[in-house]
């Protein structure tokens, strides 16, 4: 194997089943539930995958679901808009930590 | 303009790893006991060139449909006993001879006329008044209008087509299209994948289309691009060609073959020849015994095996895609 991640290797996700495959069916069949159409839209959950894949740094869920989002009537303004999302995110956390560090800082400060 | 011819294409498709025969065991597929749809393409003139056209069209080309051919076609629809709808398509149909003589003969036999309409001819000079006769004569118009973005339309169909396609929508709205006459929108993905889901792409196209620019339309048809024509070669510049009829043959659904418009229209072609499909009449894929309007029989037509090829895959895909949008 010449790479730790192919993207051929994402048509084989169901042989996740291999063993366990009463485990493996629970988690397709989740999965596939929490994706459906609900309370908020198919194209919107895509969304937040895309938006999680990018949090998670997922290539395989990055690959997915662009093309899920395109697949859903997504157009690219939106799905920029996604990953922003995920961006800032990662950014605030980052930042929030801030303030256990200064709250460290001022503790020690005596 | 294409550069592969139709047997071309067939051989790019032959050495794809899947195969549509395999997928519904047999070679062919088995028409529907009656004829509903008459699909008349006139020819291959058109005011536009888009990136995925199956027809090749563009204002290059010069295939039109003549007088006597037209005439037959509609002799032949009044002779069809279950015949409910004439489909006309280009090309751009609008600025063909025979599209006046098609509408109105087709009305006066009382069938429903569809006009596959690009939207951008209704602003081309000397075709500004096509919106008011299609509205006289109560055409059904279905519209392209690939993505309520005017990115990802202009980049199929050419800068500046997303307006013009507003505008051609306007102009439709303000006739009782949309309302009181049917106006659908055709979407289709700008690239390799398939299309979404029918039903939650409307709802998303007439919440933009009514909140940003105050149009409306009777609905949607959903069509998954099949990999023949401009399309096919594009997938082969991007090298995406093999993953695109994999991605296409791994959502094969069984359960659109019932509906596939290839078993319920006669497809005819400029020049007369009578096709399963307007996919086959670009792949040069002829009917059974190579059948004409001038040699046409209903009996034959009906018992004929409808061709088919890997290309069928793109009809067959997750709800399956027809000229009246998917299928399941």
């Amino acid at each position: 194997m010449a790479n730790y991640f192919e993207s051929e290797d994402l048509k084989k996700f169901g042989n996740i089943k291999r063993v366990n495959p009463e485990l493996g069916q629970k988690f397709f069949d989740y999965y596939g539930a929490v994706m459906a159409e609900g309370a908020l839209s198919a194209r919107e959950k895509a969304l937040i995958a895309l938006a999680v894949s990018h949090a998670l740094k997922c290539p395989y869920c990055i690959d997915a679901y662009t093309t899920t989002c395109l697949e859903k009537g997504a157009d690219e303004t939106q799905m920029n808009e996604a990953v922003h999302v995920a961006a800032a995110m990662a950014a605030g956390i980052n930042l929030v930590h801030g303030v256990q560090m200064m709250n460290h800082i001022d503790k020690l400060s005596v | 303009m294409s550069r592969l011819s139709g047997a071309q294409q067939i051989e790019l498709l032959e050495r794809s790893s899947v195969s549509f025969a395999s997928s519904i065991q047999k070679p062919y597929l088995v028409a529907a006991p009656e004829v509903k749809i008459l699909q008349i393409n006139v020819g291959k003139w058109c005011n536009q060139a888009c990136r995925h056209c199956h027809v090749d069209a563009s204002p290059a080309r010069t295939e039109r449909m003549d007088d006597a051919t037209a005439r037959r076609c509609l002799a032949i629809a009044q002779d069809l006993p279950n015949l409910e709808v004439i489909d006309l398509t280009g090309g751009a149909p609008e600025g063909h001879e025979v599209f006046p003589l098609l509408i109105e003969g087709a009305r006066s036999l009382d069938k429903r006329v569809i006009d596959r309409c690009n939207l951008t001819i209704l602003s081309e000079p000397g075709y500004e008044h096509i919106p008011a006769y299609l509205a006289e004569h109560r055409v059904e118009v279905v519209a392209s209008l690939p993505h309520f973005s005017a990115q990802r339309t202009d980049h199929q169909r050419g800068k500046g087509v997303f307006d013009r396609s507003l505008a051609g929508l306007k102009k439709l709205n303000e006739l009782g299209y949309g309302t009181a006459l049917p106006l659908h929108l055709v979407y289709n993905p700008s690239g390799a994948f398939l299309a979404g889901d029918q039903t939650s792409l409307e709802k998303e196209f007439k919440h933009k289309l009514l909140n940003q620019f105050g149009i409306t339309f009777t609905g949607l048809y959903a069509l998954n691009n099949l990999p023949i024509s401009r399309f096919l070669e594009s997938l082969v510049r991007a090298n995406q060609f093999k993953e695109y009829m994999e991605v296409l043959a791994q959502a094969f659904n069984p359960k659109t073959l019932p509906g596939l418009m290839c078993r319920h229209q006669i497809n005819v072609g400029f020049d007369g020849f009578i096709y399963d499909c307007d996919f086959n009449q670009m792949l040069d894929l002829p009917v059974e015994n190579r059948m004409d309007i001038w040699n046409f029989d209903l009996t034959t037509y009906l018992n004929r095996k409808i061709r088919i090829h890997n290309h069928c895959y793109g009809c067959t895909a997750g709800a399956g895609s027809s000229c009246g949008g998917s299928i399941e």
